[in-house]
């Protein structure tokens, strides 16, 4: 066992971890964080999407310490003062969620893709989603959302 | 799932990474991790030790060198394919790149993880292969067609670190994948490049490892041209067969890609 460090959600965290902890058994367990889900559990799904370092990925694809020394952003980290993140309201709006267990990490990625504008049109958002997978397949509205986030991005 | 357990080392430097390498009985180098770790936790691979090259400042960088490129080994797919210097003097390159995985994979997976491992299904083979490119390590320089030998089989010795592959830049070309929908992975991709030492046609997915085409080869050097490849097939004996694609389907496949890889080629 080793201590990992990382900043989670702004918040500087510490824990006792076996070498062979996956980041995202690391939030969920270790900090309770649940918001991140596992999904597939072998890289495809993208419900374990989060932030390490300004980047999104698949935190069932590392192991916690990777991380160590790092600044994590999950779901749970992004409202502001109980508002919700732009993006997330957008997706309440446009109804982009059925059962929702993959919005946790449509919306990690959506953040991303936006912040590397990578979100200009529906075809490159639906290209940049190539890695979350909503099997309610309820697409059409997430692509929704993330187009009009991206159009208040760009005129804000 | 859970992989078995190991002892985690993240290295500082080369020197140390083949030291701590060297001390211990199983080791394996960690870069990105997108092919190794999902391997670990099917308990397909048991390493005893897993030593993390992915910080190695010295390994990232994307830099002109003579006539073509070099890219640092732990240079990240996403970097490749949003770097000005590869969309301006290798497009096709920074285009395979932008295919590879996903957003997320691509943040993470790098260039000589992806050319250590030598996955069948990879995309960065085909372009090393088709743009007869460089790889250089921490003992040696090897090139393109010495290096894929067979299924997840190169010429790296234990211990031996890919530092960074040099691309020589290419009159024109262009990729093309047909892909696994969930995996993104390559059932069958090719390469083709009009070099200055003649056209490479690279197939990736379709077989073992990265191979060429020479009939395929022979017939652009002719005419660079799509319908060129028509009716030049590979032959299926030997090529992959999975519950994604039989190896009938494949051979198939790799005659339709190179097609569509000519066409990219001259449309870029």
């Amino acid at each position: 066992m080793t201590v990992v460090t990382m900043t989670v959600n702004g918040e500087r965290r510490s824990a006792d971890t076996d070498d062979r902890t996956l980041l995202v058994y690391f939030l969920r367990e270790t900090l309770g964080l649940t918001g991140t889900h596992i999904g597939c559990d072998t890289s495809q799904c993208g419900a374990c999407v989060v932030h390490v370092d300004g980047r999104a990925v698949k935190s069932c694809t590392m192991f916690a310490r990777q991380a160590d020394g790092a600044a994590v952003t999950t779901i749970e980290g992004i409202a502001r003062d109980g508002a919700l993140h732009p993006i997330q309201a957008r997706f309440r709006e446009h109804h982009a969620l059925q059962c929702g267990f993959c919005t946790p990490g449509m919306i990690m990625t959506a953040i991303d893709m936006i912040r590397r504008g990578r979100a200009s049109d529906r075809q490159t958002i639906r290209r940049e989603l190539a890695g979350n997978f909503c099997r309610c397949t309820g697409y059409q509205n997430i692509v929704d959302a993330i187009e009009a986030a991206a159009k208040e991005t760009a005129t804000a | 799932m859970i992989p078995y357990a190991f002892h985690y080392h993240r290295a500082g430097s080369l020197a140390e990474a083949q030291a701590l390498f060297a001390g211990a009985p199983e080791a394996k180098f960690l870069a990105g991790g997108q092919t190794l770790i999902p391997a670990m936790k099917q308990r397909l691979s048991q390493p005893s030790d897993l030593i993390d090259i992915a910080g190695l400042k010295e390994l990232a960088f994307v830099e002109e060198r003579g006539h073509g490129i070099a890219i640092g080994a732990a240079t990240r797919h996403g970097d490749v394919a949003s770097s000005a210097l590869v969309r301006k003097r290798i497009p096709a390159l920074a285009e395979l790149a932008r295919e590879i995985g996903d957003p997320a994979v691509r943040h993470m997976g790098t260039l000589g993880g992806s050319l250590a491992t030598s996955d069948p299904g990879a995309d960065y083979p085909a372009a090393v292969l088709g743009l007869n490119a460089s790889v250089v390590t921490t003992k040696k320089t090897i090139a393109a067609d010495k290096y894929f030998l067979g299924l997840f089989q190169t010429p790296l010795e234990d211990g031996e670190i890919i530092t960074e592959v040099v691309f020589p830049v290419a009159r024109r070309a262009g990729y093309a994948k047909f892909r696994n929908p969930a995996s993104h992975y390559a059932v069958a991709g090719v390469f083709v490049a009009e070099t200055n030492d003649g056209v490479r046609v690279a197939v990736t997915g379709a077989g073992p490892c990265a191979s060429r085409v020479a009939a395929m080869e022979a017939a652009l050097a002719g005419r660079f041209h799509p319908e060129s490849v028509n009716g030049i097939a590979v032959p299926a004996d030997g090529l992959n067969s999975d519950l994604h694609a039989s190896a009938e389907y494949r051979a198939h496949l790799v005659t339709v890609m190179a097609r569509r890889a000519v066409q990219a080629a001259l449309a870029g």
